[in-house]
């Protein structure tokens, strides 16, 4: 049939014109407003930074990064690492940027699990469970997240001090301190075993692609679940049971005015986390919501037909398509969750904002200081939309 | 009629006896009405009514503990600040005098006492004009003018010194106004901006597109909070010797850059998500570029993302709560100074109760709106 060949000259590129130096030819008037846009914005920018340069050196501000390597003397309550005043500002910073992560891939994880439930919740045939779950949402995602926090934070300094600390469950503490957790001991066994934990989940890991292979060629599915279970949980239990089985635990106390021992999550972080989790858990419980929505009610059907079971209509039919929408907008979620962590400024836990805000103020580096904020937030954001971009590219449709 | 219609079996093709009105039999109580949306929305399975009865004991005694805080046990005002009667409660009642004592500072911060139906009035125009835009008969071109005159009443009334009104300097305003400023100012500037990033963007000049991606993922990539510092600290030295812009207008500047580059986000959405031949059919027609943008592309690739910028309007309303951290008097800030004062410290809970309800009132408004839009939007496309 000749409707299906293509005409070959329409192959052809199309023949170039020449240029003509002319106001009514396109590709000029491109050219001359590009110069022109360029222009603007370069000037501004010249214009900004002359200025700057200017109000620099009459203030007899120098520039660079040299305040980095002088000392502190910035006291900061909790820290991953070993922290002292005395120590420089380079590792005060990093100090802050470790709490900006401990805050927010916990809270990534936390608000994923609470929002997925909530989502589902929403979905669910029982009218008040998905009343409730809708109110929920509505609520949370209707008011400013710097009120939620600092709600959350006034209600946990309201608690009673640590002598009359609420004991919901046995060392569990709540004051005005903070939450009080009894935690493990950490010893070389356990070391070890989370050693052996790890080799076992690499094994499962290689053995699930080796019978992915074979069923491909075969056609067998294999099970899985056994060698699973005994790498990574077998294996771990018998390598610290070869090392003598120790484990105690570290309860917290009252002893004077204060606690001692076990774990400590202080108020700012606690408040910190649970207005990001609540805040966040909202949107992405929408998102999930929606994701679920997307999948054609006949796949459910479909796959129901080919006589699968319900938990093989989800995890081999439903989530894979609704991953697909869910994914790009979760990404956003976790960025913003990143980014709103940048409240703790407000208040009092000290994460990179903060403590880059307190350097600029000692050493009225104004510029370095706010540089350093963007720069680490550009790097994590990056980052997440890096690896989400990956993600998304490995559970997309694959076309033609 | 049961009498006639026993001999007959059931299942045969003669259910009914001709001449006899036979009426459906009603379906059984236990599937219809009241009762039967119970069973089959609260009790269809062990499973769901355990759900049920979990979630109705929660409620009930979370709604019990709520009111017998905020009403039955609460304090509603106090003689001069003698907060003692709060206190007593430890706990267990809200004091709400907290807010009768200082609902005026919570809501216009320190404007000057005699002034307040100044701010009041503003207030009340500002909402006025938020229902005027909503609503689609007002659509048309007259709204800028709209905007435009509320706006500089707004101006007027807020800084007086004309028409018999006193002067009141910027630094004395405060609480809901600035809010309320600061939110409709932004994206009344940023979404003309967001417009053309979002064009430059898509555009076929390759200095432009890459300036606007620039400024779109680098203020993507960093928190409104950064900007703000960047505004209150590092905009005094951008600025040449002498010259000097207060602290409000350089927060209004941040808030304008950050929601532009969203906007921007959410408007290229909506010029992708329309179709190729609309853009052709323009050109075959000879329009400029600027006669296709504005009367071919915009008007349908807006009418796409009303209901994503409305979500977006609803986030920057709450973003300017943000101004809390450079020290700008908004709504929230109020809220929190007026709880330094040492007789009223620890009754945040209540201001930040009362606050929130502020908020939620404007946001829940919008959200519904957007809502509403969105199925009057789509309804050619509903079968």
């Amino acid at each position: 049939m000749s409707d299906s060949t293509i005409d070959p000259r329409l192959l052809r590129a199309p023949p170039k014109r020449p240029l003509r130096l002319s106001w009514s030819d396109e590709r000029v008037r491109g050219i001359v407003w590009q110069v022109v846009v360029v222009g603007i914005v370069g000037a501004i920018v010249w214009w900004l930074w002359s200025n700057t340069v200017h109000n620099l050196e009459v203030r007899r501000i120098a520039t660079g990064f040299g305040f980095l390597d002088r000392e502190a003397g910035l006291p900061i309550a909790e820290s991953l690492i070993e922290y002292s005043p005395a120590d420089t500002y380079f590792r005060a910073l990093l100090v802050g940027l470790l709490n900006t992560l401990k805050v927010a891939v916990v809270g990534i994880l936390l608000a994923t699990i609470l929002g997925t439930l909530v989502g589902i919740a929403r979905l669910s045939r029982n009218w008040l469970l998905a009343k409730l779950a809708g109110i929920y949402v509505e609520v949370i995602r209707d008011l400013p997240l710097l009120l939620q926090l600092l709600f959350w934070y006034a209600i946990l300094q309201g608690l009673p001090g640590p002598r009359q600390a609420l004991n919901p469950a046995e060392g569990v503490f709540l004051s005005n301190r903070g939450l009080k957790l009894p935690i493990l001991e950490w010893q070389a066994a356990h070391s070890w075993t989370l050693l052996a934990f790890l080799a076992g989940a690499l094994g499962t890991w290689a053995f699930r692609r080796a019978a992915r292979a074979r069923q491909m060629q075969d056609g067998q599915p294999r099970r899985i679940w056994p060698v699973a279970l005994a790498l990574m949980l077998g294996l771990p239990v018998a390598v610290w049971a070869a090392l003598g089985a120790p484990w105690s635990i570290d309860w917290p106390a009252l002893r004077g005015f204060n606690f001692r021992g076990g774990m400590t999550i202080s108020p700012e972080y606690f408040a910190l986390l649970l207005g990001l989790v609540l805040y966040t858990a909202g949107f992405i419980a929408e998102i999930v919501r929606a994701g679920i929505l997307a999948v054609p009610h006949g796949q459910w059907e479909a796959a129901q037909a080919l006589g699968l079971r319900s938990g093989q209509v989800l995890s081999r039919i439903v989530l894979p398509q609704a991953l697909r929408v869910i994914v790009p907008p979760m990404t956003s979620q976790y960025l913003n969750l990143t980014k709103n962590s940048s409240l703790a400024v407000a208040i009092g836990y000290q994460d990179i904002v903060s403590i880059a805000n307190t350097t600029l103020n000692q050493t009225g580096q104004a510029i370095e200081g706010i540089a350093i904020i963007m720069l680490v937030y550009l790097t994590i954001s990056l980052s997440i939309s890096l690896f989400m971009n990956w993600y998304n590219a490995r559970i997309a449709l694959v076309e033609r | 009629m049961s009498n006639t219609t026993t001999n007959i079996q059931l299942g045969t093709a003669v259910a009914r006896v001709p001449g006899e009105a036979s009426a459906p039999r009603k379906p059984p109580v236990t599937s219809t009405g009241f009762i039967g949306w119970l069973r089959s929305n609260l009790f269809s399975s062990w499973l769901s009514t355990a759900v049920t009865l979990v979630l109705l004991y929660l409620v009930i005694r979370w709604a019990i503990g709520f009111i017998e805080w905020g009403v039955i046990n609460a304090v509603w005002s106090v003689p001069n600040n003698q907060t003692q009667a709060c206190r007593d409660l430890e706990g267990a009642g809200a004091c709400w005098a907290v807010i009768t004592e200082k609902h005026r500072f919570i809501l216009f911060g320190t404007y000057p006492y005699e002034e307040h139906w100044r701010p009041a009035l503003v207030c009340v125009l500002f909402i006025g004009l938020y229902t005027v835009s909503a609503m689609r008969r007002f659509w048309r071109k007259e709204l800028a003018l709209i905007w435009a005159a509320t706006l500089a009443a707004i101006g007027v009334l807020m800084w007086g010194g004309v028409f018999g009104l006193s002067y009141v300097p910027q630094e004395r305003w405060g609480g809901l106004p600035i809010t309320l400023i600061l939110a409709t100012f932004g994206l009344a500037f940023a979404f003309p901006l967001a417009i053309l990033v979002a064009l430059g963007r898509r555009s076929q000049l390759p200095a432009i597109k890459v300036l606007c991606v620039l400024y779109v993922e680098l203020i993507r990539g960093v928190p409104l909070i950064s900007l703000l510092f960047m505004a209150s600290v590092m905009f005094p030295l951008f600025l040449p010797e002498g010259m000097n812009i207060d602290k409000l207008l350089r927060a209004q500047i941040a808030i304008i850059l950050f929601a532009g580059a969203y906007l921007a986000e959410v408007v290229r959405g909506g010029l992708q998500a329309l179709p190729k031949g609309q853009y052709e059919a323009a050109d075959a027609l000879g329009l400029s570029y600027w006669q296709k943008t504005g009367l071919i592309i915009l008007p349908q690739a807006l009418r796409l993302v009303i209901p994503p910028l409305v979500n977006t309007f609803i986030g920057f309303f709450k973003d300017t709560s943000l101004v809390l951290i450079i020290g700008i008097f908004d709504l929230l800030t109020a809220g929190k100074t007026a709880i330094i004062e040492p007789a009223w410290q620890g009754f945040g809970v209540e201001v930040y109760v009362t606050v929130g309800a502020i908020y939620f009132v404007f946001c829940f408004a919008m959200s519904k709106y957007s809502q509403a839009l969105e199925a009057e939007l789509n309804r050619h496309r509903r079968r």
